[in-house]
């Protein structure tokens, strides 16, 4: 099985098996990360940021630069030809001489689909719009195995904006994947998880799932509490944004209710839906899953770029 | 009974809906065409009641995705020397490319010109579903 020079657009692109391979080189970079600091030595990666990032733009370069590569692109569409009207097409075409490898970023849901047919070089899907964000779910996938042990006979929750939540999309559809497992959706009504994402759910190995606007009355069954940001930026309607932003806040309150051992994880940034109080709970690994993300990219772009063979 | 001549090289797109012949010949462009064509309208059917043909003369290359989107209880008929040398049975097609848009106005197929909008069929009851290749918004298209 070899990863080399394929995309990850789609978290389907890859299989079970090849998840577990990013993981098990993840876990080896965790243990000694000295051996893994010179095997990206000669590689670019093209960081394509159209739409603001903070997190997934500088874990990805961290990454290459903690293995020895180097790192050039952009974080704003403005500085780049998009300005001047250049098509995805175009740049990529471009990029692709003078990167090995480029993630994207881009508020339009399918342009890194779009890039990947004009590359050639393995793209990345650093978020789409409110469509998918792969390598959150590598990130979220890698958390829960180092605290839970396993992806599967779980019940996960995902709470907040299940609409337009790109990284509760890309989870949700990868933990399908896996047996015995049980989701508990809970969103106002306007911000449900969309038909096509159900749609997409493998229902043959999915135990339950349970849509709610109540996180009271379903806390206290939860392995992994999944809570996600209300995102003003992809609501067309101010007042709608508004009406639904405070939603759900878990607090020390709620919490006194769930398992001892449930694991509070958020993709970040926070606003408010998480108080700050939540923080000092040894449930919340929301921390400690924004630096895993740094471990699983690397592991992630030394399979794509072929390079792990040399460590 | 309204007489028609049979042609001679061609195709006739028979079984069309009663009512969806108009939107077919305007969907294949015929009113812009220099070669013989014509709209049958309420014709008797003993299959259907009432159905419309379209009979084209010297010219057998059509669209056969649109017309099983639009209509697949369509039969075509190939005809050469006034003789039918081919019958085929339209159907709602699996994949269809560039014929219609993604609902989706965040979609990258809506704004981007090198994309060209690309669909799979995945659901059939009475309306057609279709997941976009790029965003995976599902789009209905009615029959």
């Amino acid at each position: 099985m070899s990863l080399v020079g394929k995309h990850l657009i789609d978290p389907g692109d890859f299989t079970l098996t090849e998840f577990d391979s990013v993981f098990q080189l993840a876990e080896k970079i965790i243990e000694n990360k000295e051996d893994f600091s010179e095997i990206c030595k000669g590689k670019i990666l093209a960081s394509l940021f159209y739409e603001p990032s903070t997190r997934t733009r500088l874990s990805f370069e961290s990454a290459m630069l903690r293995m020895g590569g180097k790192v050039l692109g952009f974080s704003d569409a403005n500085v780049s030809s998009t300005s001047k009207g250049e098509s995805i097409a175009d740049t990529i075409r471009v990029i692709s001489s003078y990167a090995d490898i480029a993630v994207i970023r881009h508020p339009k849901e399918g342009a890194p689909k779009l890039a990947s047919k004009y590359s050639s070089i393995p793209i990345i899907n650093g978020g789409d719009g409110g469509h998918q964000h792969p390598t959150q779910t590598l990130t979220d996938l890698l958390t829960i195995r180092t605290f839970k042990g396993s992806l599967q006979g779980i019940s996960v929750a995902f709470c907040g904006d299940l609409k337009f939540g790109r990284t509760v999309h890309s989870l949700i559809k990868t933990l399908s994947r896996y047996p015995y497992n049980r989701f508990i959706l809970i969103s106002p009504r306007e911000l449900r998880l969309p038909e096509h994402i159900k749609y997409s759910l493998d229902n043959q190995k999915t135990i339950e799932i349970i849509e709610t606007e109540d996180l009271e009355s379903v806390i206290d069954n939860i392995d992994i509490f999944y809570m996600t940001r209300i995102q003003k930026e992809r609501f067309f309607n101010e007042a709608d944004y508004v009406r639904l932003k405070d939603s759900y806040i878990l607090n020390k309150e709620k919490l006194k209710c769930a398992k001892k051992d449930m694991l509070i994880m958020h993709p970040l940034p926070r606003v408010n839906e998480i108080s700050y109080e939540v923080d000092e709970d040894d449930r919340a690994v929301y921390f400690k899953q924004a630096e895993f993300g740094v471990y699983v990219r690397m592991a992630l772009m030394a399979l794509l770029l072929g390079v792990y063979k040399n460590a | 009974m309204l007489k028609v001549e049979s042609i001679h090289y061609g195709i006739v797109i028979d079984h069309i809906t009663q009512g969806k012949g108009k939107r077919i010949f305007d969907k294949l462009n015929l009113e812009e065409v220099d070669y013989p064509v014509v709209l049958l309208r309420n014709v008797p059917s003993s299959k259907y009641g009432k159905k419309d043909i379209i009979k084209i003369e010297n010219c057998i290359d059509i669209d056969m995705t649109m017309l099983g989107l639009i209509d697949p209880n369509i039969t075509i008929n190939i005809i050469e020397n006034e003789k039918i040398i081919k019958k085929m049975k339209v159907e709602i097609p699996k994949e269809v490319h560039g014929l219609f848009r993604c609902k989706n106005p965040r979609c990258i197929s809506n704004t981007e010109l090198y994309s060209n909008p690309s669909f799979k069929l995945v659901r059939f009851n009475g309306t057609v579903e279709y997941i976009c290749e790029y965003c995976e918004e599902l789009t209905s298209y009615s029959l």
